[in-house]
């Protein structure tokens, strides 16, 4: 049947679109970003500094940038982890009824404030009130950002974390329970561990969020390329870096090619967090 | 076996050559409607170009002129690559620029058509009153790091600075840092009324704006008067001193088109330039060149 196959093709183009374009979007990437390795070379990328504009000597050093995107990420997965295990555990496991349908629909809400909004929020009200928590001249600061990607991170890991939870065969509960297991201990000896590798799952997935988001960290982290592991400090993200600057840098120059180089190191760590999820949850049998 | 796998990506293939064709055509339609203009480039002059053009879209109602900023960079790539009419620039084009004119074979016209100070903003709550281009200079630099160093209380100096795509900021680092680079410690934000805003708040803040939007924010934040040397007295920007040529941090506003730019966008730059046109210049804030 001439049907049956047109149809079937439309659909497999249909779902391979997706896989086409990122194979092209890596592509693109790769071609503006190669012309780097060739003149200035690729160790021009590992200098400490990122001064793009300079009239004595541009540097075009993706270190601080990286090491910015890593404190922010890291101090924002501090806060997100405790809290979302701890609030999916509640919601899958102890809460009734009624409070879930409470707690749901307000953390769904949580994901769905633009970016762009929490930014804002973060400039006129989160930073002032870590200025003057810290007793520091000014609240634009690593912290300031983590603590927004945090509200952002809490609905992907509470939502995705829960549903590993809820996954856990009933059996393995009641097989606890029968053996004289308080509730407590059954959580925590039987439920958690079962559905860690999907908690795992979960947090490598709001890392990969937490790391590509933008907006809101340009507005808060005061974008100064330092390398630092101080919290209170201003720091540069990679993501920040590149919408800050793109719409700037004339076509094919080198401050243009650094930035798709940035690009390419932020697709390649999402890459590889994606990478680990699927492992993981693919190696302890909770996906096919 | 081979063969069926390759057919669904030759329809994708031909599926986006098809979207991308199409997509040309349309951008070809656009620009060849009569009396578009497009105007893009500087954030410090958004403000004055659609003044601008509001008023000449009034005086001429076939005219359609859009305005876009994105910092004088952006819009100077813009009109290389051939995507704007004409760009609005708060600097004068730079070294690598002009050669990237040169090898496009584009004829770059430069109109000064404003000029613009550049207020020094500290928080009200700040004592220091005057520092000299010197000081200025050191401050951005990262020399100095605390307001004691400059005759102030004892507290660090926050560095807040426009994002390296404003013009503002290269204006600021050539003329005044000259040429050297700011602080790695100086926190970039991505606008003017997010410098505003966190100098209002934060004591040991200092930055640099437009002298419009100071004067707006003048009930938030402190101008300083600046020294061209350590032995002449402080002036604080204004009309009369920035058109007089006394205050130090002061700049020419640019409109640049190209060579080959339609007859509507040069007819509007003379309405721009002419009484009318710098009559708005004096209306926005900023201080007319005629």
């Amino acid at each position: 049947m001439w049907k049956d196959k047109a149809m079937r093709l439309l659909m497999l183009s249909a779902a391979s679109t997706s896989i086409f374009l990122v194979v092209l979007i890596f592509i693109f990437l790769v071609k503006e970003a190669a012309p780097f390795a060739l003149k200035p070379g690729l160790d021009a990328l590992f200098d400490r500094q990122w001064i793009p504009v300079s009239f004595v000597q541009e540097r075009y050093g993706i270190l601080p940038l990286i090491t910015g995107s890593a404190l922010v990420t890291g101090l924002s997965m501090l806060f997100t982890i405790p809290l979302s295990v701890l609030g999916a555990i509640y919601i899958a496991e102890i809460a009734s009824p009624v409070e879930r349908e409470i707690l749901k629909p307000f953390i769904e809400l949580l994901a769905s404030i633009p970016s762009v909004v929490l930014g804002f929020f973060g400039l006129v009200v989160l930073a002032p009130l870590i200025k003057t928590f810290f007793g520091l001249g000014t609240g634009l600061s690593a912290l300031t950002g983590a603590l927004l990607l945090t509200l952002m991170a809490i609905p992907t890991v509470i939502s995705l974390s829960e549903d590993a939870i809820m996954s856990v065969p009933h059996a393995y509960k009641d097989a606890s329970r029968a053996l004289g297991a308080s509730d407590l201990q059954t959580i925590f000896q039987v439920i958690i561990p079962a559905a860690l590798p999907g908690i795992i799952a979960a947090i490598m997935l709001g890392t990969g969020r937490v790391i590509g988001e933008t907006m809101a960290v340009l507005m808060v982290t005061g974008n100064s390329a330092l390398m630092t592991w101080s919290p209170l400090a201003p720091v540069r993200t990679m993501t920040a870096t590149i919408a800050a600057e793109m719409g700037e840098v004339s076509f094919g120059s080198l401050h243009y090619q650094a930035l798709f180089w940035i690009g390419l190191v932020l697709l390649a760590v999402t890459f590889l967090l994606n990478i680990i999820a699927q492992r993981v949850l693919v190696r302890y049998g909770m996906m096919k | 076996m081979i063969c069926k796998k390759i057919v669904p990506w030759l329809a994708v293939l031909l599926l986006l050559v098809s979207c991308d064709s199409g997509e040309k055509g349309s951008t070809q339609s656009q620009s060849g409607s009569q009396k578009a203009i497009s105007i893009k480039g500087s954030d410090t002059m958004v403000h004055l170009t659609s003044s601008w053009a509001e008023l000449y879209m009034g005086q001429h109602p076939d005219a359609q002129i859009s305005v876009t900023g994105g910092g004088s960079g952006t819009g100077i790539a813009a009109l290389l690559n051939g995507t704007t009419d004409i760009c609005a620039s708060s600097r004068e084009l730079q070294g690598k620029e002009k050669e990237l004119a040169v090898q496009k074979k584009i004829d770059l016209v430069e109109h000064a058509v404003a000029r613009d100070g550049l207020a020094i903003i500290v928080n009200p709550a700040n004592p220091v009153e005057e520092l000299s281009m010197e000081q200025l200079r050191k401050i951005f630099t990262g020399e100095y790091t605390n307001w004691q160093e400059m005759g102030g209380p004892d507290l660090p100096v926050i560095v807040l600075s426009r994002e390296s795509s404003s013009g503002t900021f290269v204006f600021f680092q050539e003329h005044v840092l000259n040429k050297a680079d700011y602080t790695p410690r100086a926190r970039l934000l991505a606008g003017t009324s997010a410098l505003v805003q966190s100098v209002a708040s934060d004591k040991g803040a200092i930055t640099y704006v437009g002298l419009a939007f100071a004067l707006e924010a003048k009930a938030t934040v402190k101008m300083v008067g600046v020294k061209s040397a350590e032995d002449t007295a402080a002036v604080l920007p204004s009309d009369e001193t920035v058109r007089a040529g006394h205050y130090p941090v002061a700049r020419p506003l640019y409109l640049y088109t190209n060579g080959t730019s339609s007859p509507e966008a040069k007819a509007f730059v003379d309405f721009c330039l002419s009484e009318e046109g710098q009559k708005i210049v004096t209306e926005t804030g900023y201080i007319s060149v005629k």
